[in-house]
């Protein structure tokens, strides 16, 4: 197997073997969530409500139940109450109780004994609304006589006087704003918009649930996070979270949107009132747009203080953001959090509110919050360089943070790569390609803290010598194969040796789900340690058989060997024998660890693109696309390189024509992938990477975690490139050619 | 739901005339099964007139034009090699509806029938003169296409009436056609504006023009002043501003979720221009 070009001094960490998913997954063979079934197995079908926000006065199914097949019918009523805070905002939104809160809100479900009787029971279903006025735009959401979506709503941090739909208040910031701003030669101040996009993953949520009327339950699912479906869906239903086995499926894509429940409680509660049989729900790609978590839109103003050599001294940012009917939901602190930190700024003021709005939950999407903030504050730089006749990449060199540095969102930062990251965009070569008319060069910088959390590993030595991993988190971007990496370098066994399963929830203690950019981090870091358990525990197999002291055994290339000439003249024993004979030396050999796994380190990255914009009809084309972000290392790179490539597409679908586009009557307008546009492949040019490699002290090989940076430079580069190529600074996203090409006529005048 | 196969027209006509409630056609199904999955139309009678006879053949006419079955597909349409060079704007058209694999089934006549404003076949066949043959219980007649959309998602036939093919006009000596439609992306999408043009020159000079509209009025839209404004000229900088002037004084586009009425307005003017030089420069044989 070729090593890398990257310099490693590992055997396999660093190369690019086959992935283990990949043959059942280009067969065929791999099962997702929908292919799950079960004998005897009802389908259910969700009645959602037409309606932004209505009342619900009545719910009729008598004509659903009278239909040969219909098993159960079920309604808020079937739900326990008096649940509260995240709990309660899971139920409500999994069901709607006295109000539906959103268009496509389910209202009630049924099952029956096939996928078309259910659907065609639940047209049966009568519901009666009174239909209430709706508000979907962040900043019409604030306003003092917005329609109140629940009265009451702002917690401890929200003033009095608030408008009603304010949920939450963040501020936070260090040094003296106003001596900084008075340092600056240029202050300048805009206001940003982004509108609600959707992670767009190819899979939509599917389940099979089964619950007996004992609260024992069973469910396959499509998720990220099967310890926290159980948690989740037995807090809605009111069950014992360890009578509830959940087992993720294979997943199609999840980017933060599989983390949490959307429909997941309906199947089990179905099956409950169906006397136990299995229910097997499935979402279309409507029901997957218009009520499973889209990311927030938010508002953001941005004023920053720069001298006339590119020191920024000040920066003051004021973000709003709706994450639509449902407390918390809205990424605003992660979003403060993110926005100025690849600035070392002497002086930094943060406020943001959360505002509630008709629009379904907000789940988590690929760096939650950071991208919209990037596409504010990276915006505004880009503007001011221009201003000034400053070189954007030396300006971001000159302020960029590095270790030692106080971050803008108050810890000091360990090691981090962010230099090293803008010295290699520098030496690039496609900084240098000369562009034509009506071309543009944009560059932004993205940050993400990564994540670390509960986590929960076994690993066991076969009676071959092979190796069995079990892992929590569900492989979303190629975990499995850096896992088998990461154990087979530390055990000195081929890779192909190593079995890496994703296993259900009764098979190790609760792990988060695959998000925060972890997987690769935390579940790596805890493997490495389980593997580190199992040598120790076969080098004292083979002490004990040498007959000499643990101390005197070490282990190297996949075996047990004396420590030095003095431990006593033994051949290695390799990890094949000592498995094969571990019945008879001790019993199974295994390794286990579980951690709340610390020493994260954050990741950073730049981005260049160049486009075109057709000066007639404001379509941007994208003609060059380069990612540079810091790795720590990169365990299997082409998965890395994999993840900056999808980083960057879902920020330029984002930028380009992305977005949630809700009729007067706030119904959501754009519900199928035709008129959702994500980009397609022939829309994109290869995306190229550049894997930097400042390794993460705080993990055994270095690992930062990768999957989230990639998407937050995006849309402020493609807003800066698209302002070179016209003339036309657009603050507002998406950049359809609609309003691209009314800023190019405004221009002209 | 009632499925048929009949092996004829007449049969299919009498299928369709004698049937009650909703009757819906398969060709390529590519409309028709989307709407049905959808939950958007559930017929009570699917006929399916892919095992027809002759409907996959494209046959030269004994004047010199075309005739194209039902069920032709636009992959298949798009691998006739006279047929693309003697209408390239009308093929080009078909060439853009859906993805590879909706290439595979989808058919002219069923974009023409679904009666989607923008369906991108119809232009081109406007411009190009085509008809129809619609058979029914009254025996058959020849429509000419732009009279066959009745506005969106509705068409003129009546109960029991099939298109049984689609004809093309000979084409003739320095002619050249083009359609060009504007999308967000490069595919795998919806026109906001669809233009096709077709001329025939003498020399430099136009002496016949068609020029059909999409995506910018209930139905597709023959543009007689915009034609008019190209004959006589020689494609100058005033013909061009004329026929921009004439499409956006035609168009009566409406702002929907892909594209407001004002940038409709706009882009109609551009693509009519870049569609009507491409026309004029293949008229020429330059491409």
């Amino acid at each position: 197997m070729p090593k890398d070009e990257l310099k490693s001094e590992y055997r396999l960490i660093g190369t690019r073997p086959d992935r283990p998913d990949g043959l059942d997954k280009v067969t065929g063979r791999a099962r997702y969530g929908a292919d799950m079934s079960l004998p005897g197995m009802l389908h259910a079908a969700v009645v959602r409500s037409p309606h932004a926000h209505a009342k619900i006065l009545k719910i009729d199914a008598s004509a659903a139940l009278a239909l040969d097949g219909v098993k159960a019918v079920i309604t808020r009523a079937d739900f326990p109450t008096g649940l509260t805070g995240e709990d309660w905002n899971l139920q409500e939104n999994s069901m709607a109780g006295e109000v539906a809160l959103y268009d496509g809100h389910a209202v009630a479900a049924v099952a029956a004994t096939s996928r078309l009787l259910a659907e065609d029971a639940a047209k049966l279903i009568k519901v009666e609304y009174e239909v209430l006025p709706h508000v979907i735009d962040v900043d019409d959401a604030l306003r003092m006589d917005a329609p109140v979506i629940r009265a009451g709503v702002g917690d401890h941090t929200v003033p009095e006087g608030s408008p009603p739909n304010v949920s939450k208040k963040i501020e936070f910031g260090h040094g003296d704003l106003e001596a900084g701003f008075a340092a600056a030669d240029l202050i300048r101040e805009q206001t940003y918009k982004t509108e609600a996009t959707h992670q767009g993953y190819i899979e939509p949520h599917a389940c099979v649930a089964q619950l007996g009327s004992d609260g024992k339950g069973e469910m396959w699912v499509c998720t990220q996070g099967q310890w926290y479906i159980r948690r989740m869906c037995s807090a809605v239903l009111g069950l014992e979270a360890s009578q509830l086995r959940v087992t993720p499926s294979e997943i199609g894509g999840g980017f933060g949107g599989k983390t949490i429940i959307f429909m997941e409680a309906l199947p089990l509660a179905l099956s409950r009132k169906a006397g136990g049989k299995p229910v097997k729900l499935v979402m279309s790609r409507s029901d997957v747009l218009r009520a499973t978590g889209p990311t927030a839109s938010a508002s953001m103003d941005v004023k920053l203080g720069m001298t006339k050599d590119g020191k920024i001294t000040a920066a003051h940012v004021n973000f709003r953001m709706q994450g639509g009917a449902f407390v918390g939901a809205s990424p605003v602190g992660e979003a403060l959090s993110c926005a100025l930190a690849c600035y070392d700024i002497p002086a930094v003021m943060h406020e943001g509110v959360e505002v509630l709005a008709n629009r379904p939950k907000a789940a988590a999407y690929r760096a939650p919050g950071s991208p919209m903030a990037a596409f504010a504050v990276e915006s505004l730089v880009d503007e001011m360089c221009h201003e000034l006749g400053l070189d954007p990449l030396d300006v971001r060199l000159k302020n960029a943070v590095h270790e030692g540095v106080k971050a803008s969102y108050g810890p000091t930062y360990a090691r981090i790569g962010l230099v090293e990251v803008l010295e290699a965009t520098k030496k690039h070569p496609n900084l240098l390609a000369p562009l034509g008319p009506n071309q543009g060069r944009g560059i932004a910088s993205g940050f993400w803290f990564n994540h670390g959390g509960e986590t929960s590993v076994s690993l066991a030595i076969g009676e071959d010598g092979t190796v069995t991993v079990s892992i929590g988190t569900p492989d979303i971007g190629g975990s499995r194969a850096s896992m088998s990496l990461m154990v087979a370098e530390t055990l000195g066994i081929a890779y192909e040796a190593v079995r890496v399963n994703i296993v259900e929830t009764g098979a190790l203690g609760v792990n988060e789900p695959s998000h925060g950019s972890r997987a690769t981090f935390a579940s790596g870091k805890a493997a490495v340690e389980a593997a580190r358990s199992a040598i120790r525990e076969m080098c004292r197999r083979a002490a004990k058989e040498w007959g000499i002291e643990e101390e005197a055994v070490e282990w190297k290339d996949g075996a047990a060997m004396p420590a030095g000439p003095n431990a006593g003249k033994f051949p290695p024993m390799t990890i094949a024998e000592i498995g094969a004979k571990m019945g008879g030396t001790g019993g199974p050999i295994s390794g286990h660890h579980e951690t709340n796994a610390d020493g994260v380190g954050a990741s950073f990255g730049t981005h260049v693109v160049d486009v075109e914009v057709d000066p007639e009809t404001g379509r941007t084309t994208i003609l060059r696309y380069l990612v540079v972000q810091d790795a720590g290392t990169a365990i299997h790179p082409a998965y890395v390189e994999g993840q900056y490539q999808g980083g960057a597409v879902q920020g330029i679908g984002w930028a380009l024509n992305e977005e949630y586009v809700y009729g007067a009557n706030g119904r959501l307008q754009n519900a199928v992938f035709l008129d959702y546009r994500i980009p397609v492949a022939s829309d994109l040019p290869m995306i190229d990477t550049v894997i930097v490699e400042v390794p993460n002290p705080g993990h055994p090989y270095g690992v930062r975690g990768v999957g989230e940076t990639g998407i937050t430079p995006p849309l402020p580069a493609i807003a800066n490139a698209v302002a070179m190529a016209t003339g036309a600074r657009l603050r507002s996203l998406p950049l359809s050619p609609p309003k691209v090409l009314a800023a190019i006529k405004a221009k002209k005048g | 739901m009632h499925y048929y196969k009949p092996q004829s027209f007449d049969e299919a006509v009498q299928i369709a005339a004698s049937a009650s409630g909703v009757t819906r056609f398969l060709a390529g199904g590519t409309d028709v099964l989307v709407q049905l999955r959808a939950g958007t139309v559930t017929p009570d009678h699917l006929i399916d007139l892919k095992l027809i006879p002759g409907v996959h053949d494209i046959a030269r006419t004994e004047d010199g034009g075309w005739k194209i079955g039902i069920a032709v597909s636009g992959i298949d349409l798009g691998r006739h090699a006279e047929l693309v060079a003697e209408w390239p704007g009308v093929v080009e058209g078909m060439s853009l509806v859906g993805s590879t694999q909706v290439q595979g089934r989808a058919t002219l006549t069923g974009n023409l029938c679904n009666g989607s404003p923008a369906a991108d076949s119809v232009p081109g066949l406007v411009t190009a003169r085509a008809t129809v043959t619609v058979v029914g219980p009254n025996g058959s007649r020849e429509v000419a296409v732009e009279d066959i959309p009745a506005g969106p998602g509705r068409n003129v036939l009546q109960q029991g009436e099939i298109i049984s093919a689609i004809t093309l006009p000979p084409r003739g000596k320095n002619s050249g056609d083009a359609y060009l439609r504007f999308i967000p992306r490069t595919e795998m999408d919806i026109a906001v504006v669809g233009v096709a043009v077709s001329v025939t020159l003498d020399g430099d000079k136009i002496i016949a023009a068609r020029v059909a509209l999409g995506a910018v009025a209930p139905k597709v839209l023959v543009a007689a002043d915009a034609a008019a404004a190209l004959i006589g000229s020689t494609l100058d900088d005033a013909a061009i501003a004329a026929l921009q002037a004439a499409v956006t004084a035609a168009a009566v586009p409406i702002t929907d979720r892909r594209g407001t009425v004002e940038f409709r307005k706009d882009v109609v003017a551009v693509l009519a221009a870049r569609a009507a030089r491409i026309a004029y420069d293949r008229a020429k044989g330059a491409v």
